[in-house]
């Protein structure tokens, strides 16, 4: 790697943003055929991409288009709910069904001893996590203001809430501002999600619309859509929880 | 001949005839496909998904430069830093100034092909800064010194056995008669690497998606190494092609479980996570600082190819390699470029050079396996003839165009064509002798295979025989 050292008198923040964008302009002078432009086929017109509507018209469109090629799910709460437990259970993700979100706390409990934890993670912005983690009488890691992620890495488990749960793939989605931060629900080796019966959404087109309408132009620095624990299917193809993340992911929905 | 093609030629005889590597890429790779199908009826309309995945790919790289621009953009306005790369260098060198600047020890990878590409563990290490690969394939093949044999697989050739050994050498675990099972050898690897994350300075991610509306990078993985190495380390660097841009947010929800379901038989994949910056105001933790390493290197010179531009719709899913019988034959390792298997023998040529990779796009029995399996719809087995038509106007090879003389010559000539048949037939008792072996010129042909027989007659004369015999018995 001889020469690479820069000579320090022309660092350009952007590097070659100009120059490259130019020649991808060149590049495009000529057109390229449209994909499957021939020989349409039913359910292809139109397009993904409808060129000269506006942005707003062309994702209305595009997700109305989008669930009509996903993997079906009913949109009624029943129908949601019986998808998003078949999903978590084939993602090998636990699901707790409690009554409301009182019950939460309880739950906790009863699990803290269960698997004998020495300490969690929690956040302190959502007031019934704070409260339910406070009560387990166990030193709690408050991931969402500053913490020394040693003393997070040795907690037993980390309690988030969640922005969204998506029925058609399982999928638990957190935010940094859901998530009590980027680490929490990746760092201990349980990540218990407490969340409600109405966090839940139909599809990823809807979980999308729901994410844009709830943060719109202020987007935190990271969302996640989650869905079940780590996993390595890198020996041998062999399916194994745990790699890195979390061994176990467990919903807990309330209502 | 290159000493790229003798190289290639020399490994894929040597794969092809080790029978227990075929066996173990067989047997991984069908239950891969069983995953795939199940996960693939689970879609109302795959063929309709296909389409307009394609579509998605196609409006970004057809108007890369609006895109790219927006999605640099939106993502600056948050903070993170964008660099666009020329080459491989220079993406090399503003990390490496970055690593100095900052004064970085130690840095923590995921699973990253361009990072693959321009090679930057080394100048890493050139520079002083210990790497280490997290991705759990990526640092088994680290750890034996080897490149990732494939796209999403990275350690797919290697055996339990074979994998605990390295570790025994490297890490000192397993111990002698503890488990091999793939659970425990996982579990070695995952103690090994804990420490790692918490101390490293910075972290290193590829990119699966670049999303121009939010200016957003998303990465897709199921280890929650990239969740790790992104989160931790006090720096970000996310490394990605030009290509790698989708217009819109909601493009996602159908890229995201068509990559998980096409390339790795998944319904969706574990993680798929979303960075709209660094660690915002207000936010607990993340890096502080986030760097997008933008790179061309070669790419614009595949865009300003209309015929073969929808090679750069590739989205990486490795669906492709899975199910052509040439990798599935010669293996990862025999094609010598970063990127396997038919879309590497497509693009190839073009990031490193027509003559020197050409001879990949003739290692291909056009069966069409990998077009049909791609989830962006490339139509990647017309892409390598169009590749070998490329290579022989650059460069012909002066015997075939000889011997393409002659074939023309004789189609042309009815009277040449009658005495090449009769020479065919004299001489095929001779060749009997020779055949397959050294002095034979068609043993390029007939050293596997065996010649058809040369008909004693020729089906115009046996045509003219009819003719006359039907003319005579009218009469």
């Amino acid at each position: 790697m001889n020469g690479e050292r820069s000579t320090g008198t022309e660092r350009r923040p952007e590097g070659r943003r100009q120059e490259i964008l130019a020649r991808i302009r060149e590049a495009l002078r000529v057109a390229a055929p449209v994909p499957f432009s021939h020989g349409d086929a039913p359910g292809d017109r139109g397009g993904a991409t409808g060129q000269g509507e506006d942005r707003q018209a062309g994702q209305a469109r595009q997700a109305r288009q989008t669930r009509d090629w996903l993997p079906a799910v009913e949109p009624t709460p029943t129908g949601m709910r019986a998808a998003l437990a078949a999903n978590l259970a084939g993602l090998k993700a636990d699901l707790v069904e409690v009554a409301d979100p009182a019950a939460w706390g309880a739950w906790l409990a009863k699990t803290a001893v269960a698997e004998g934890w020495s300490a969690v993670g929690a956040m302190r912005n959502e007031p019934l996590v704070a409260a339910a983690a406070g009560a387990l009488g166990l030193p709690v890691v408050w991931a969402d203001e500053p913490y020394d992620k040693a003393a997070l890495e040795a907690c037993a488990a980390g309690i988030t809430r969640c922005d969204a749960l998506v029925a058609q793939t399982g999928s638990v989605v957190v935010s940094t501002a859901t998530g009590g931060g980027r680490v929490l629900s990746i760092l201990p080796p349980h990540h218990i999600v407490v969340a409600t019966a109405a966090e839940i959404v139909a599809d990823l087109p809807a979980a999308f619309e729901l994410l844009a309408g709830r943060y719109g132009g202020r987007w935190p620095g990271f969302v996640s859509f989650i869905s079940g624990p780590s996993r390595t299917g890198d020996i041998e193809r062999i399916l194994v929880l745990g790699a890195h993340g979390p061994k176990k992911l467990t919903v807990v929905l309330a209502g | 001949m290159q000493a790229t093609a003798k190289a290639f030629k020399e490994a894929a005889r040597r794969m092809t005839a080790d029978l227990r590597h075929r066996g173990l890429i067989q047997k991984a790779l069908r239950g891969y496909e069983l995953k795939r199908d199940e996960y693939r009826e689970r879609f109302r309309d795959w063929g309709a998904a296909r389409r307009a995945a394609a579509r998605v790919k196609w409006e970004a790289v057809n108007h890369l430069d609006r895109y790219l621009a927006e999605f640099a953009d939106r993502i600056g306005a948050r903070g993170a830093q964008v660099f666009f790369a020329e080459d491989a260098a220079a993406a090399r060198r503003y990390i490496t100034d970055l690593v100095r600047r900052e004064n970085v020890r130690t840095a923590i990878k995921s699973k990253s092909m361009t990072g693959e590409e321009i090679h930057l563990n080394e100048a890493l290490a050139a520079a002083g800064v210990e790497v280490a690969e997290s991705d759990l394939g990526e640092f088994i093949v680290q750890l034996r010194g080897e490149p990732p044999y494939h796209l999403v697989f990275p350690a797919m050739h290697l055996t339990r056995d074979e994998i605990a050994e390295v570790f025994r050498r490297k890490l000192g675990k397993p111990a002698a008669g503890a488990s091999t099972e793939p659970e425990a050898l996982t579990m070695v690897a995952r103690e090994a690497m804990r420490q790692r994350y918490l101390a490293a300075d910075l972290g290193i991610s590829g990119v699966n998606f670049a999303v121009a509306e939010t200016g957003m990078i998303a990465v897709t993985e199921n280890e929650g190494n990239a969740r790790l190495s992104t989160s931790l380390p006090r720096i970000h660097v996310a490394l990605m092609g030009i290509e790698k841009i989708v217009p819109r947010l909601a493009d996602l929800a159908l890229l995201w479980p068509m990559l998980a379901t096409a390339g790795a038989g998944q319904p969706i994949t574990g993680y798929n996570t979303l960075y709209a910056g660094p660690r915002q105001p207000g936010e607990a933790d993340g890096p502080e600082q986030l760097h997008v390493v933008v790179i061309d290197n070669g790419r614009t010179r595949l865009l300003a190819d209309a015929e073969q531009r929808d090679a750069l719709h590739c989205i990486r899913c490795g669906a492709c390699l899975n199910v052509c019988p040439i990798f599935r034959n010669v293996g990862g390792h025999a094609y010598g470029t970063t990127y396997p298997g038919p879309v590497g023998s497509v693009i190839t040529p073009h990031l490193r050079g027509l003559l020197a990779w050409r001879h990949l796009s003739f290692a291909s029995s056009l069966c069409g396996a990998c077009t049909a399996a791609c989830p962006v719809g490339i139509d990647l087995h017309h892409h390598l003839l169009h590749n070998r038509r490329n290579a022989t106007r650059a460069a012909a090879n002066p015997f075939e165009k000889l011997l393409f003389a002659g074939f023309v010559l004789l189609m042309k000539s009815p009277a040449l064509f009658r005495l090449a048949g009769r020479i065919g037939w004299l001489a095929q008792p001779f060749h009997q002798w020779i055949a397959g072996g050294p002095l034979d010129p068609l043993r390029a042909w007939t050293k596997a295979r065996e010649l058809p027989p040369v008909a004693p007659r020729s089906f115009s004369a046996l045509w003219a025989e009819r003719e006359a015999k039907e003319k005579k018995d009218q009469r």
